[in-house]
């Protein structure tokens, strides 16, 4: 390749593409040069001065500007005379560096010698101890014996708050500012900087309120010290107690991949989710994950889940009952009646097609529609115009326009947001942003369009041709949606539109373009796949005033989707208000104490592994709708997840020649940032569960060509009205389990609500 | 000298006011460069050129050639920006002091030369906080010089506009650095910056920026007025023209002197500053301030030029001459130096954060009567930790008072400790204690210790 550039480390030849760095160079042979400040996803500032190496190019000749060689042909070299920061030096053509000279090697030990001045050494009660970039460093490359007097040892404050979620311990910091830089660089919340100078230089928030971001959590797994902790893990557990297993985080869209860290709490008498980490995987939210990922994982121990089926009784309590006895009453319940079924979009891709199948082909007098229904109103579009297989964020950049519309990124999709705001930032792609309310986003736009509140639809429909003439021009484009304060109908108009735009803009069924949709869980696309396809569209919308004997409820929060029925059967985890009214409630596991496999908004499949035991007598949702099928003549025999999505993909063109072995396979990541390369991209877990696959969207097989029928849509969504903008931080029966997140739950939503009227 | 070329207020009285400097060819360089309505001036690049010619060297400390620097400005990038250095912090150093005080208009006219000659717009005149008088006769000579139409919009109906604004830095050393000075004008913290880019490219608001010294930039006015060969009559052939030696420490005359390069000796300067309090034999000198490496009374003939004060084993830097007598306590004056780094690294490279703090730790250890003969080779290990591994020079410079008194006078260091290893008598135990209490009132931790 003509931009590829050759040097040589320790005498080691290596080939990187220009403008790589020394020390990006040197981890392409496994030549680990020790750094701190340094981060692959960072820009570099050559602040602590560990990576310094020899740096020499070869001489030229002034007088015939040629290479001077020697008498066996090979390039004199001409070494810098001072040692030079590998971290911030870019490769060039014939250099050679040196890492393992008297003079490197010397230079290490010197640097670590000056750190641990300042530095507590307190390990053994450090949350960071045992994963920790300095502990790791110091036994590779630092002084054994400690020539500084104990007296002047650094005393300073341990437990700063930086916000309620962030703690700094100022003794155990050594200005990297790596924290800082990723709040500047990466998420663009200012907030953290460095107040005083020299030896009293330290990390401060100066937001109000305090530390003020979504993505604070990830500053922890880069921080390469015990400096900044995070409130929901201090001094829980030690790393090397943890166990680990990789899963998917069911919040948003996203789908990022984290890793569960459990331990044996004998508090609670079993096992229990300690901290929520990132897990890299380079095509989704490479090593970040937001704060309500990291945070909203305590409703899977909390007290209140619901361990034991409950049945209605003569006096009309819901009292304990049995297994048996209460899947004989439902079974009893739905036979021969007409039975609606409505199935969360939180819920894995084998439960849904478990709970279609059922309903349609056991059943037969049911109907099945996923909860919020809005989106399935439209996911039949994302799938047709959805991204491209192979689509890679990364990969945006120059050339390339991203339009959003109609939602806000950083409240919705936040690892999206931090992706697309670097392809706009970083690499130079056109923002287009068409709201009727200002996001965060909007900073970077290009161009900015209003419309008038809730008329998204028709702004898109009017502007279908000129929009689509104008992205023609466009290396790739990526429209970004939501569906906020649409009815059913305005989404799909919606929808339509910016498909239309893709076909006229010639960009539809390419990679690197189409529909990203905001859908408001982890798996809105799977749930929507799994089921049967009429029934998920047609019913959708006009779902809230269904009527039927009986209604049937998978993990359903809002009551509004609630179907009117004379009985009802809920399968939850928490005793919701959904369910308190029901006259059966079964109790179903977490997504942490099961397997399966979600279908993330760019519609990539992944698995998800089980981390934790069951909770009492709880019981995967898939197992409840077998059971129900078993009693009413039906025996499929799964005997779990794996089975289950065989079984889908062989009846889901879309998900043909996906199987769970394709979805766990694993690749090399770059940069490589993990359990072996803590000090060089922090905490973030290695990806061994899975990095997924996406299927190909139906645009990019065949069959688009035609520009789809005109939707019209409605003049102005009044019913839409009502509905407020999203934040991540809304109110919900998870998030409320997760005592650390609760100021913020009720700051946001008091802000969302004053900002509202 | 008989005339002056930048200290031109000792040879005429008053010329700090609008009318005296028109009166002695006053903004005649100005005039001739811009050219008026009906007179063309001279092109940019010709002044640009004539500086080039002329040799001129920064006088900020590296001296490096001013002409070339400006050249390095892409052509075709706009805003750009000269932002003029008058931090004037390292110590000893106070003749950027005299010129905007007593010289003003010279300054004035020589920002204007250089920013027409890159083309800039606007130019920002950093001066250090305590400068707060003659930052005042330099905002009056600036307005005098807006309300005589040689600043402002069209100057002299030409197309090219041109605004000056003052800038009062807020006390650190590290803002002197030209990357640091910059991040201070924008307003952030003052922490040098990775170069690459160079401000030549990504400056003051990541936009093309000439950095210049005061002293630097005053020159430029009788360059271009009276052109190159004029100017090459003084000083050396790599080092041309005048420089002001500031000279300190403990001679009878302390003050600034402006002399051609390479024409004088050091003792020279000595004898013009009135000699030594007393008569007394020079132990050492400082070249320039605490960034320079001492010295010995061996080299007092060396010539004052870049070249030869590099040869002797230091540096000219600012040439803020600092003599020292044999009334003078090395060990002393070390840790001094030392403290003044501790108290000034900006604390963004480890080396120099937890270097400077460490050697000055030991440096306590020894004056207060507890050193011991090892602590010695502590230092120069501690100093040899830092050498070459700091972010910038100010770091690298910090090793110098420990580097080069220990290597001149290392029969000092040991004479002191046999002396004072008692653990009690502690000869400047007041100075530590006072030193400690400003440690104490400047740099008070902000957060509460549990």
């Amino acid at each position: 390749m003509a931009d590829m550039i050759n040097l040589t480390i320790d005498g080691i030849p290596v080939a990187v593409p220009k403008g790589t760095v020394i020390v990006d160079a040197a981890k392409k042979i496994d030549n680990d040069i020790p750094v701190f400040c340094y981060h692959p996803k960072l820009k570099p500032v050559g602040m602590c001065r560990m990576c310094l190496v020899e740096v020499g190019t070869p001489k030229m000749d002034p007088a015939t500007k040629q290479v001077v060689k020697t008498e066996d042909g090979k390039a004199v070299i001409a070494w810098m005379p001072k040692l030079a920061t590998a971290c911030t030096t870019p490769v060039s053509e014939g250099m050679a560096v040196r890492t393992n000279t008297k003079q490197v090697l010397d230079a290490r030990n010197n640097v670590l010698e000056f750190l641990l001045t300042s530095h507590p050494l307190d390990c053994p009660i450090c949350d960071k101890g045992g994963e920790c970039p300095l502990q790791n460093l110091t036994l590779a490359h630092g002084p054994g014996v400690s020539r500084f007097e104990y007296e002047a040892k650094n005393h300073n404050a341990k437990h700063v708050p930086l916000g309620d979620l962030i703690f700094l311990d100022r003794e155990r910091c050594i200005q990297c500012s790596r924290c800082i830089r990723f709040q500047d660089d990466v998420a663009d919340d200012h907030v953290l900087q460095f107040h005083d100078r020299g030896r009293h230089m330290e990390i401060v928030t100066f937001s109000d309120p305090p530390f003020d971001s979504y993505f604070g959590g990830n500053t922890t797994d880069i921080c390469p010290v015990g400096a900044l902790t995070t409130a929901d893990f201090r001094f829980k557990a030690r790393p090397w107690e943890l166990d680990s297993t990789p899963s998917v985080c069911t919040h948003c869209a996203v789908g990022c991949n984290i890793t569960l860290n459990t331990r044996l709490e004998t508090r609670t008498g079993g096992h229990e989710i300690k901290r929520v980490m990132p897990r890299q995987n380079e095509h989704v939210n490479e090593i970040w994950t937001c704060d309500k990922g990291r945070f909203v994982h305590h409703f899977t121990r909390s007290t209140d889940r619901l361990t034991q089926p409950l049945v209605r009784d003569a006096s009309g309590k819901l009292a304990e009952s049995t297994w048996e006895a209460a899947l004989q009453l439902v079974a009893d319940k739905v036979r021969g009646k007409h039975v609606a079924g409505v199935i969360g979009d939180r819920l894995p891709n084998e439960d849904a097609f478990l709970f279609g199948q059922l309903l349609t082909d056991v059943i037969k007098t049911g109907s099945v529609t996923m909860s919020p229904a809005i989106p399935a109103a439209y996911a039949d579009i994302v799938r047709g115009f959805g991204v491209g297989k192979d689509t890679e964020f990364k990969q945006i950049g120059k050339g390339d326009t991203i339009l959003v519309v109609n939602g806000d990124l950083e409240e919705s999709a936040p690892v999206w947001f931090l992706l697309l705001r670097q392809a706009v930032v970083d690499r130079g792609a056109k923002l287009v942003m068409a709201h009727d309310h200002i996001t965060k986003m909007h900073r970077y736009a290009t161009k900015t369009v209003n419309y008038e509140l809730g008329t998204a639809a028709n702004w898109a429909a009017t502007e279908t041709m000129a929009l689509g003439a104008e992205l023609k021009a466009a290396r790739n484009v990526l429209i970004v949606f939501g569906d906020e304060k649409l009815s059913a109908d305005g989404a799909r108009a919606l929808a339509r539109a910016l498909a239309n735009i893709m076909i006229e803009s010639g960009h539809a069924g390419k990679a690197n373009s189409g529909l990203l949709p905001l859908y408001p869980h982890a798996n809105t696309q799977g749930v929507f796949d799994a089921l049967p396809e009429q029934l998920a569209s047609t019913v959708a919308v006009q779902h809230g005033k269904r009527q039927a004997d009986v209604a049937w409820l998978i993990g359903v929060g809002d009551p509004a989707d609630v179907p009117q029925a004379a009985f009802t059967v809920v399968q939850e985890l928490f005793l919701t208000d959904v369910a308190k009214s029901a006259n059966v409630v079964l109790p179903a596991l977490s997504f942490a104490e099961r397997d399966g496999s979600f279908t993330s908004g760019d519609r990539r499949v992944q698995r998800f592994y089980r981390a934790l035991p069951g909770m009492g007598q709880a019981k995967p949702d898939w197992w409840i709708i077998q059971e129900v099928a078993k009693r009413l003549g039906k025996s499929w025999g799964f005997h779990g997840t794996t089975e289950i999505f065989a079984a889908l993909a062989d009846s889901r063109p879309d998900y043909a020649g996906l199987t769970y072995e394709l979805l766990g396979v694993t690749e090399s990541q770059w940069p490589p940032v993990g359990r072996a390369d803590l000090y060089y991209g922090g905490t973030a877990y290695d990806n061994t569960g899975g990095v997924g696959a996406r299927y190909a969207a139906r645009a990019e097989q065949s069959g688009f060509t035609a520009v789809s029928e005109a939707v019209a849509p409605p003049s102005a969504d009044m019913e839409s009205l009502q509905h407020l903008p999203r934040t991540l931080y809304q109110a919900g029966e998870l998030i409320s389990r997760s005592k650390v997140l609760a100021g913020h739950v009720e700051y946001r939503n008091s802000e969302m609500t004053r900002t509202a009227k | 000298m008989e005339k002056h070329v930048l200290l031109r207020d000792l040879d005429v009285p008053n010329i700090r006011e609008i009318a005296v400097y028109q009166a002695n060819d006053g903004y005649a360089a100005w005039r001739k460069a811009i050219g008026s309505l009906e007179v063309a001036g001279m092109k940019p690049d010709e002044v640009m050129g004539v500086v080039k010619d002329a040799g001129l060297r920064g006088r900020g400390g590296a001296g490096f050639p001013a002409g070339l620097k400006w050249s390095f400005l892409p052509k075709d990038m706009f805003p750009k920006y000269v932002v003029v250095n008058g931090d004037e912090s390292e110590a000893g150093t106070f003749k950027d002091h005299q010129l905007v005080e007593n010289n003003p208009h010279q300054v004035i006219e020589g920002v204007a030369l250089c920013s027409y000659a890159v083309q800039a717009g606007t130019a920002y005149i950093y001066l250090r906080g305590e400068f707060y008088e003659p930052a005042k006769a330099l905002q009056k000579a600036i307005d005098e010089a807006y309300a005589a139409g040689l600043l402002g919009k069209n100057i002299f109906g030409t197309s090219y506009s041109l605004d000056i604004h003052i800038h009062l830095g807020a006390g650190a050393y590290i803002c002197g650095e030209e990357t640091a000075l910059l991040e201070s004008l924008e307003g952030k913290l003052g922490q040098p910056r990775l170069r690459p880019p160079f401000p030549a490219v990504q400056g003051l608001y990541a936009k093309p920026t000439v950095i210049n010294n005061i002293e630097t930039l005053a020159n430029v006015p009788p360059i271009v007025l009276y052109g190159a060969k004029w100017y090459r009559q003084f000083g050396t052939e790599k080092s041309p023209g005048t420089k002001i030696f500031c000279v300190s420490g403990r001679v009878n005359k302390p003050g600034n002197f402006e002399l051609p390069l390479g024409q004088y000796t050091i003792r020279d300067l000595i004898e013009m500053a009135g000699g030594t309090i007393d008569g007394r034999p020079v132990k050492g000198i400082l070249p320039a301030g605490s960034s320079a490496p001492i010295l010995p009374a061996s080299v007092l003939d060396t010539k004052l030029d870049y070249e030869s004060v590099a040869a002797a084993g230091s540096i000219l830097g600012s040439a803020s001459f600092v003599i020292l007598d044999d009334t003078v306590d090395i060990v002393w004056a070390a840790r001094k130096m030392v403290r003044f780094f501790k108290h000034e690294s900006c604390g963004k490279c480890t080396p120099c954060r937890e270097g400077t703090f460490w050697a000055l730790r030991v440096y306590d250890k020894i004056v207060s009567g507890h050193g011991t003969q090892r602590d010695i080779d502590m230092l120069v290990d501690v100093a040899n930790g830092m050498a070459n591994k700091c972010f910038c020079l100010l770091g690298e410079f910090s090793t110098s008072p420990v580097l080069s008194t220990i290597k001149h006078f290392r029969p000092e260091y040991e004479q002191f400790i046999r002396e004072h290893h008692d653990g009690k008598s502690g000869i400047y135990q007041d100075e530590l204690i006072r030193d400690h209490a400003i440690s104490v009132l400047s740099e008070a931790p902000t957060g509460k210790s549990h």
